[in-house]
C-alpha cells in the first residue's frame, strides 16, 4: 500500500527534541499536525461540527416550544405578559454588541493588534456580564411573583404588579388585589371584553414558565461558559500569543459566541414578542 | 469531498488570516440593531398572532443570516463548513416536522377521549370532574 | 536495551530499537492517565469497556437465572426490574456504543490514515474521562436504588417511580457527550489528517464505518442529551412537557428518545460492518468485492437511520399517518444492509479462506446478523408488529443484531488487531474454542426467544406461564454457554500477554497501513509518513514467510 518516500518536512517518529523547521518556527503548532494551515482547518471544522451539536441540542427545546405553542397558544399568550420586553430588548442589544466586539477581536488577533484585542475581549466580557445581571433581575422578579415552572408555579399578587405586566395591561382594577368584590367584578368585565387581563391562568399555564426557564436557563449556561472561554482568551491575549499564523482559538471562541447570540436572536421574539 | 486537497492550491486561501474590514463589522452591527428595533416595533402593531409571528421570524432569520454570513465568516469560509452547519438545520426540521405532524394527527384523539371520559364520569357520578384542556 | 539507552540521543530515524514502542515509551500510572496518545487511550477504553461488558453480562446471567422457573427463583420482582434496566443501560451506553469506535477505533483510525494522532488528542482524553464519569453515575445509581425504568426511560413511569432515575439519567447524559466528542474528533481526523495519496476511495472500510458512525453520533446524540436533561427537569420540577398528569405528552418523549436511539442502533452496528469489511477480504486473500458500494451504503444507512425512529412507536399512540411513513422508510434500510452482506459473501466466493479466529467471528456475524436483520422486517411491518410488539420476539431480534452483530464484530476485531495492540499472538486453539462456544451459546440463548415471543411471551416480565418454561430454560443454558465462551476468550487473550510468541509485523497479510509498522507500533506511529499509492485490499504483493510467522512484501525480505 505504501511507497515509503521520506519527506523532510514530516520528520521522524522520535518527535520530541528533534524539531523540524516548521514546528520550530511555530511554537503553537501541535506535534501531530504538519502545518499551521492543517491545524487551523482541523480546528475550524471541529468547531463547526461542535456548533452543529449545539443546534441539535437546543432543537429539543425548540421542538417542545413549537408543539405546545401550536396546540395550546393561549398559554403562551398569557405567559408572555409577564416578560419585560424592554429588558429582553436590552439583552438582545447587549448580545449583538458583544458579537461585534467578538468578531472584531478575531480581526485584532489576526493583525496582532494586542491592545485592541484585549479591549475588545474586555468589552465582550462586560456585555456578557450585563446580560447575566439583567437575566438575574428578570429571574428574581419571577421567583418573587411565584411564576415558577411546573409544580412550583404559585403566582402571587406580586405577579399582577410586575412592571412588565402593568405596562402591557395597565394597573389592576382598584380593589382587585385586596379581594374586594367590586374589584373582582371590574377585572371580570375586562376579560369578557377580550382584554388580556386575566387573573385565572389558563390550564397548564405553568408550562410556559417551564419552557421559558429551560430555554433561557440553558442559554444562560452557555453565556456563562462563553465568559469562561473569553477569560481564557484574555489570558492568552495578554501573553501576546496570537498572530497571523495562530489566531484559531479566538476565532473558535467567537464562533461559539455568535452561536449563543444566534439562539438568543430567536429566543427573544419567540418568548417576549408574542402578539 | 476532496475539497481539502484542492483548496490548498486556491489562491484565495494562500494566507490563513482574512481580517474583516472594520467598516463592514460596524455596518452589520448597525443593521442588526435596526432590525432589533424593528422587530420590537412590529410586535406592538397588533398584526394578529399569525402575521406578527411570521414577521418576527422573518426578521430573526435575516438577523441570523447576517450574523452567520458576516460575523461567522461563512460567506468566505470553506463550503464544507457551510454545508455542515446548514445541514444541521435540515435535521432539526426533520425532527420538529415529524414530531409536530404526528402530534397534530393524534392530538384530537386524546382530546375526544378525555371529553368522553369526563362525560362518562359526569353521567355516572352526576358531578362535574376534570375539565378538558381546550 | 542497554544499547538503546546509550545511543538514544544520536539514534538515526527509525533506529529506536525494538523495545521502544507506545507501551514502553513512558512508564507509570500517570503516563497512562494523562496520555494524549490515541493508542493508549484506545487501550484504556478497551479495558473499561471489557469491564463494563463483564458487569452487564453478570446482570444478564442474573436475569436468565431468575427466569429459570416461573415465580421467584433468586431475586424479587423489583430487583429483577432493576437488573434488566441496568443490563440494558450498561450494555448499550457503556459497552456497545463506545465499544468499537472508542476502543478499537481510537487505536486503529490514525494508523489507518497514516497520521500521528487524532485531530484533537486532549478532547480524546476528555472523552475517556467523561466515559468514566458517566459510568460512575450509572453505577452509583446502582448503590442508591437502581432505576427500574428499562434503558428507554419512558415517561410517565420514569417521572413517578421512586427509584434513583436522576443519577442514571445524568450518567447517560455525560456518556452521550463522551460519544459526541469521539465522533466529532473522528470526522475531523478523517477529513484533515489523511496521509498523502490516501484519497477517500482508498480508505479502509473500517474508516468509512467510523465516519458514518461519527455523523450519527454528532447529529443524534445531542438530542438524547436535551431529552434526558428535560426529563431530569420534568422529574425535579414537573414542567409538564412529558408527564401526562401535568398535561404533558408521553408519546412526545418517545419521539425525542427514538430520534436519538434509532440512529444509536446504527451507531452500534455500522462500525461493526467496518470491522467485518476489514476481516473478510484479508482472510479470503481476495480483493473486497464492491468497495464503493459498501462504503457508500454505510453513509446511506447513516442518513436513512434518521428517518425511521417511529417504527419503535407503532402501538404507542402514534398516528397512523406517521406510522405508515416510518414503516415504509424502514423497509428501505434493508437495501443498503443487504448490499453489504451480499458483497461480503461475493468477496469470499472463490477466495482461499483461512479460518483463523477473526474470520470465525466474521462468519458468525454474517450468519447471526442476517437472522437479526431479516426478523427486523417482521417488526417493521405495522400489522405484524402489533402482534409481536413488546414480546420476546423483539428481545431476540435486537440481541441477534446487537450481540450477534456488534459484539461478535468487536471480538473479531479484537482478535484481528490484538497482535498489533500488544505485540503478542493469542493462542489460535483457545481462540477458536471460545468463538465456537459464543456461537452456540448465542443461538441457544436467543433462538428460543423468537419462538416464545411469537407465541406471546411478553418482554420484561418477571413471571410466566409454565408452557414457556422449556424455552426459558434453553435460553438460560445458552446464556451460561455464552458466558463460558467469553470467559475462555478473555483468559486466552490475557494469557497471550504473559507468554511468547511475539507477533510479527503483519501476521495476516493485510494491506492497510497499520500492518506496515512494527507490532506494537512506535510512540509516533510512523517512522516516515507513508505515501499511499493503491487501495487497501490488494494482496498480490504480500507473501507468507515461515521464518517470522507472518507476511512480508515481495522483494523486501532482506529489509525485514
Amino acid at each position: 500500500m505504501t511507497d515509503a518516500t521520506a519527506e523532510a518536512v514530516h520528520g521522524h517518529s522520535g518527535g520530541h527534541g528533534h524539531q523540524d523547521p516548521i514546528h520550530a518556527a511555530n511554537p503553537f503548532l501541535a506535534h501531530h499536525f504538519d502545518t499551521p494551515r492543517q491545524q487551523f482547518e482541523a480546528g475550524k471544522f471541529g468547531i463547526w461540527l461542535f456548533l452543529v451539536t449545539e443546534i441539535l441540542f437546543f432543537s429539543g427545546l425548540f421542538c417542545a416550544y413549537t408543539i405546545y405553542r401550536t396546540l395550546d397558544p393561549d398559554v403562551f399568550e398569557w405567559g408572555h405578559y409577564f416578560l419585560d420586553t424592554k429588558l429582553g430588548a436590552v439583552n438582545t442589544s447587549v448580545l449583538i454588541l458583544s458579537s461585534l466586539t467578538a468578531a472584531w477581536a478575531v480581526r485584532n488577533a489576526q493583525l496582532q493588534q494586542h491592545r485592541a484585542l484585549i479591549i475588545n475581549i474586555v468589552i465582550t466580557l462586560l456585555c456578557a456580564s450585563t446580560f447575566m445581571v439583567v437575566k438575574y433581575t428578570e429571574y428574581s422578579h419571577k421567583f418573587h411573583a411565584g411564576l415558577l415552572p411546573g409544580k412550583y408555579f404559585q403566582p402571587t399578587e406580586e405577579a399582577w404588579e410586575m412592571p412588565s405586566y402593568e405596562k402591557k395591561n395597565g394597573p389592576p382594577p382598584e380593589g382587585f388585589l385586596d379581594g374586594k368584590p367590586e374589584g373582582i367584578e371590574k377585572a371580570e368585565k375586562l376579560i369578557t371584553r377580550g382584554h388580556p387581563y386575566k387573573f385565572d391562568p389558563p390550564p397548564h399555564a405553568a408550562r410556559f414558565f417551564g419552557i421559558y426557564f429551560c430555554m433561557t436557563g440553558l442559554h444562560g449556561i452557555h453565556v456563562l461558559v462563553g465568559m469562561g472561554i473569553w477569560i481564557w482568551m484574555l489570558v492568552k491575549g495578554v501573553k501576546r500569543q496570537f498572530g497571523p499564523n495562530y489566531f484559531g482559538p479566538v476565532d473558535y471562541a467567537a464562533l461559539y459566541w455568535h452561536l449563543v447570540d444566534l439562539i438568543w436572536i430567536y429566543l427573544f421574539p419567540l418568548l417576549y414578542l408574542i402578539d | 469531498m476532496a475539497h481539502d486537497e484542492k483548496s490548498a492550491h486556491d489562491p484565495h486561501h494562500d494566507e490563513l488570516a482574512h481580517p474583516m474590514p472594520v467598516s463592514m463589522l460596524i455596518g452589520v452591527w448597525a443593521v442588526l440593531m435596526f432590525f432589533t428595533v424593528l422587530t420590537v416595533w412590529a410586535a406592538q402593531q397588533g398584526l394578529g398572532s399569525q402575521t406578527s409571528f411570521i414577521v418576527a421570524m422573518i426578521i430573526a432569520t435575516i438577523k441570523a443570516g447576517l450574523v452567520m454570513s458576516i460575523f461567522m465568516h461563512l460567506w468566505w469560509d470553506k463550503r464544507m463548513n457551510l454545508f455542515t452547519f446548514l445541514g444541521s438545520f435540515l435535521f432539526v426540521m426533520l425532527f420538529i416536522g415529524m414530531a409536530l405532524t404526528d402530534k397534530s394527527e393524534y392530538n384530537h384523539d386524546i382530546i375526544s377521549k378525555m371529553e368522553s371520559d369526563s362525560a362518562q364520569a359526569q353521567t355516572s357520578t352526576g358531578a362535574p370532574t376534570m375539565p378538558s384542556t381546550k | 536495551m542497554a544499547s538503546t539507552t546509550t545511543t538514544a540521543d544520536v539514534a538515526p530515524p527509525g533506529a529506536h530499537g525494538a523495545d521502544d514502542n507506545y507501551l514502553t515509551h513512558e512508564k507509570g500510572i500517570a503516563s497512562w492517565l494523562l496520555t494524549l496518545d490515541h493508542k493508549r487511550i484506545g487501550i484504556m477504553y478497551f479495558c473499561c469497556v471489557i469491564s463494563a461488558f463483564a458487569l452487564g453480562g453478570f446482570f444478564a446471567l442474573m436475569i436468565r437465572t431468575e427466569l429459570w422457573a416461573p415465580g421467584r427463583t433468586i431475586v424479587d420482582a423489583d430487583t429483577y426490574n432493576q437488573l434488566f434496566t441496568l443490563h440494558g443501560a450498561v450494555m448499550v451506553f457503556l459497552v456497545i456504543v463506545p465499544g468499537i469506535p472508542a476502543a478499537l477505533g481510537n487505536f486503529v483510525l490514525p494508523l489507518h490514515l497514516g497520521a500521528k494522532d487524532v485531530a484533537f488528542p486532549k478532547l480524546n482524553l476528555m472523552s475517556w474521562y467523561m466515559w468514566i464519569t458517566g459510568a460512575l453515575f450509572l453505577i452509583s445509581s446502582l448503590i442508591v436504588s437502581a432505576a427500574d425504568t428499562g434503558w428507554t426511560f419512558y415517561t410517565p413511569y420514569s417521572t413517578t417511580t421512586p427509584t434513583a432515575v436522576i443519577p442514571a439519567l445524568a450518567g447517560v447524559f455525560v456518556l452521550g457527550f463522551s460519544s459526541i466528542f469521539t465522533g466529532l474528533n473522528f470526522i475531523v481526523t478523517i477529513h484533515k489528517m489523511r496521509a498523502p495519496g490516501l484519497t477517500w476511495f482508498r480508505l479502509p472500510l473500517f474508516v468509512w464505518g467510523l465516519y458514518s458512525t461519527a455523523i450519527m453520533q454528532v447529529l443524534a446524540t445531542p438530542v438524547l442529551g436535551i431529552t434526558l436533561l428535560m426529563l431530569i427537569v420534568e422529574r425535579a420540577f414537573g414542567i409538564g412537557i412529558f408527564d401526562p398528569a401535568l398535561g404533558g405528552d408521553p408519546v412526545l418523549f418517545q419521539h425525542f428518545f427514538w430520534f436519538y436511539s434509532h440512529p444509536a442502533v446504527y451507531i452500534m452496528v455500522v462500525p461493526a460492518f467496518g470491522v467485518i469489511s476489514e476481516i473478510i477480504p484479508v482472510f479470503s486473500r481476495k480483493r473486497l468485492f464492491g468497495y464503493s458500494f459498501i462504503a457508500l451504503s454505510s453513509v446511506a444507512i447513516a442518513i436513512l437511520s434518521f428517518l425511521v425512529w417511529g417504527h419503535h412507536m407503532f402501538v404507542s399512540g402514534q398516528s397512523v399517518l406517521a406510522g405508515s411513513i416510518f414503516s415504509a422508510i424502514t423497509f428501505l434500510i434493508a437495501i443498503p444492509t443487504a448490499i453489504k452482506v451480499l458483497n461480503w459473501i461475493s468477496t469470499m466466493y472463490k477466495g482461499s479462506i483461512h479460518l483463523d479466529t477473526p474470520m470465525l467471528y466474521a462468519l458468525m456475524f454474517l450468519w447471526v446478523f442476517t437472522i437479526g436483520g431479516l426478523t427486523g422486517l417482521f417488526l417493521s411491518t405495522m400489522s405484524t408488529d402489533v402482534h409481536l410488539h413488546d414480546t420476546y420476539f423483539v428481545v431476540a431480534h435486537f440481541h441477534y443484531v446487537m450481540m450477534g452483530g456488534a459484539i461478535t464484530a468487536f471480538f473479531g476485531g479484537l482478535h484481528y488487531w490484538w497482535p498489533k495492540m500488544w505485540g503478542r499472538m493469542y493462542n489460535e486453539t483457545t481462540g477458536r474454542w471460545g468463538a465456537l462456544a459464543v456461537f452456540i451459546g448465542l443461538n441457544l440463548t436467543f433462538f428460543p426467544q423468537f419462538i416464545m415471543g411469537s407465541r406471546g411471551m411478553p418482554r420484561r416480565y418477571y413471571n410466566y406461564i409454565p408452557e414457556f418454561q422449556p424455552f426459558h430454560q434453553a435460553s438460560t443454558i445458552g446464556a451460561f454457554i455464552l458466558g463460558m465462551g467469553f470467559l475462555v476468550t478473555t483468559v486466552s487473550l490475557i494469557r497471550s500477554l504473559l507468554k511468547k510468541p511475539d507477533a510479527p509485523q503483519n501476521p495476516w497479510g493485510a494491506n492497510t497501513l497499520e500492518w506496515t509498522i512494527p507490532s506494537p507500533p512506535a510512540y509516533y506511529n510512523f517512522d516516515k509518513i507513508p505515501h499511499v499509492v493503491e487501495g487497501p485490499y490488494e494482496y498480490a504483493d504480500w507473501e507468507y514467510d515461515d521464518k517470522i510467522g507472518g507476511y512480508v512484501r515481495k522483494g523486501h525480505q532482506e529489509a525485514t
